[in-house]
Parts: C-alpha cells; structure tokens; sequence
C-alpha cells in the first residue's frame, strides 16, 4: 500500500477516527517486514495487538450437569398429591364416621329422654286407672 | 404443566458449549487485561462461564449472548479489583511497583513488543478496556458503547486518548533503548 495512505490512515488511527477495515490495513501494513524506518516506530503497537488475539482459555470448565428442577419439582407435587388423596380420604371417612356417630347418638339419647318423659305420664295414667279401680270397687 | 409452556427450551451441555466455544477466548483476553495474572484471568472466565451455564434457560433470550457474557466478565473483573483495592494487597503492590518497576521493566521488557502490553497496564482501566476491546478484538464503536455503557463519542475520546498514551511511551522507552 501506499506510504502516504498508510500515513494519512496513521494520523486517524491516533484520532479514533479509522474503521475497523482501515485499522486491519495498518495491522497488515506493520506485520509485513518492510516497514517505512520512520514508521517503524509504531510496529510494536500493532504487532502486538495482533499477537495478544491469539491467546486463549484453554483451563476446562466443570459444568455440573444440571438438574432440570421442573421435572423433579411435579414429581415430587404428583407423589404429594397421591399422598394426600389416599390419606386424605381415609381421614375424610374416619370423620364422616364420627360425625355419624354423634348424630346418632344424639338421636337416641334425645329418643330415650323422650321415653322416659312418656313413661312419666303414663305413670299419671296408671294413677287415674287405679282411681278408677277405687270407684269401681267401690260400687 | 403451565410451566412447559413458557419455559424455555434447555440446553444440553454441549449446545451451551457451541455457543460460547467462540468468545470464550475474548472473555479470556479481557478477564487478563483487567487483572494482568493469568490465573485470575483464568478463574474469572471459569466462573463467568459457570454462571452463564446456571442461567442457561435465559441464554435464548439474550440477542446478544457474546455481548452479555462480555459485560458479566467486565463487571466480574472490576468487582475483583475494587475487593482487591480495599484488602491491603493494592499497598503492596503499589509499594512495590514505584520503588522498582522502571529498572525491573527494563530488565524484562526486553523486546518491544512486551513493551505494549507493560504500557496497557499502566493504563486507566476506561481506557484499558477500550484498547482492548477496539484494537485487539475489532469491535465496532457501537458494541463497545453497549457493551461499556458509555456514549459513543466517549468510546471514541477513550480510545483516541489510550492510543496516544501508548504511542507517547513506547517512545519514551524506544528512545532509552536507543540512547
């Protein structure tokens, strides 16, 4: 390329104002081995900005091979769920149960309260009849 | 169920590597910009990678998953050297460096081309990153903008600067090396 192109790209360069393409140039015009000897000053700067591109990461990385929580996490809501609708139901019946006992028992005792109060007026009943008993006798 | 649907898909680990396989070597370069050691350099894109393999369901994303992982290594390295600045490792550094650098540099800055690279460190880190970014890795000033989160013409002011510095010492050494 041309000296005075590469001074005039040079002159950019310190400004910021190259492209990209045009600093490409200026690294192809210093990596070659005729450099202009008043140019040759600036060889370094490039060189090695051409050589520090070629570094690499070469250490490996352990990815842990990672879980993927969704799946695990609605397996474990699934065995949640067949949890609580087994036992849940049994503990559903057991009380359906209870609830009926009571009830009953409720029931029952407010039958035999009932008994014992008809039993009650029957005992006046009996009264009147042995009343009667009298009056007849006496005739 | 209402999760499948909006998740993303999941990469296995060998896609997750062919995507970062590319940049990994620039996260790399820039990690050892920031923190010259290359086993710093080396740890911090181990972990910047790491993390990036964590979020991997968000990757898909990310337009932009180079540009990303750049601004994490960034941002991983300069939190890296402000804890480094609060513990005392920064005064001895600095102590060491003031007392015995110039003749040690000297010493190992043989070649000139190690010269750049002694002359980048001294760098403000903008600036640093700006070079780096730019004139080792070729991006455009609109990436470096995003990617720095600074305005165009301040990238272009940076680097001007940087560029400048760097030619201003290199001939301040070259001139030694010759006298």
């Amino acid at each position: 390329m041309a000296l005075d192109k590469i001074e005039i790209l040079l002159e950019k360069y310190f400004e910021a104002t190259t492209t990209v393409a045009e600093e490409e140039q200026l690294r192809d015009y210093f990596s070659q081995d005729s450099v202009a000897p008043h140019l040759e000053q600036y060889t370094p700067m490039f060189t090695y900005f051409s050589k520090a591109k070629d570094e690499r990461f070469t250490k490996q990385v352990p990815l842990k091979p990672r879980v993927s929580y969704h799946k695990w996490i609605s397996i474990a809501a699934v065995a949640v769920m067949a949890f609580g609708i087994y036992f849940g139901n049994d503990y559903r019946e057991q009380r359906e149960a209870e609830f009926a006992y009571q009830e009953t028992k409720k029931a029952l005792s407010l039958l035999a309260q009932n008994l014992e109060r008809g039993t009650e007026k029957v005992a006046y009943l009996n009264e009147f009849e042995q009343a009667k008993q009298k009056i007849y006798n006496n005739n | 169920m209402v999760h499948a649907t909006t998740e993303q898909p999941i990469m296995t680990q060998s896609e997750f590597l062919n995507v970062v396989m590319p940049f990994k070597d620039k996260l790399y370069r820039l990690s050892k910009r920031l923190l010259i050691s290359s086993e710093e350099a080396e740890d911090a894109t181990q972990e910047v990678l790491m993390k990036l393999w964590s979020k991997n369901s968000n990757i898909a994303n990310y337009k932009n998953v180079e540009a990303f992982a750049m601004t994490m290594t960034k941002n991983f390295c300069l939190d890296r050297l402000k804890s480094k600045q609060s513990s005392n490792l920064k005064l001895v550094h600095s102590n060491y460096e003031d007392g015995n650098t110039s003749l040690q540099k000297q010493m190992e800055a043989r070649d000139s081309i190690s010269w750049v690279e002694k002359i980048m460190e001294e760098l403000p880190e903008q600036q640093k990153l700006v070079l780096q970014l730019r004139d080792v890795e070729e991006y455009d000033f609109k990436e470096i903008a995003d990617l720095l989160e600074m305005q165009p013409t301040a990238v272009r002011v940076a680097l001007s600067r940087a560029r400048k510095t760097v030619r201003e010492k290199l001939m301040q050494k070259h001139s030694y090396g010759i006298g």
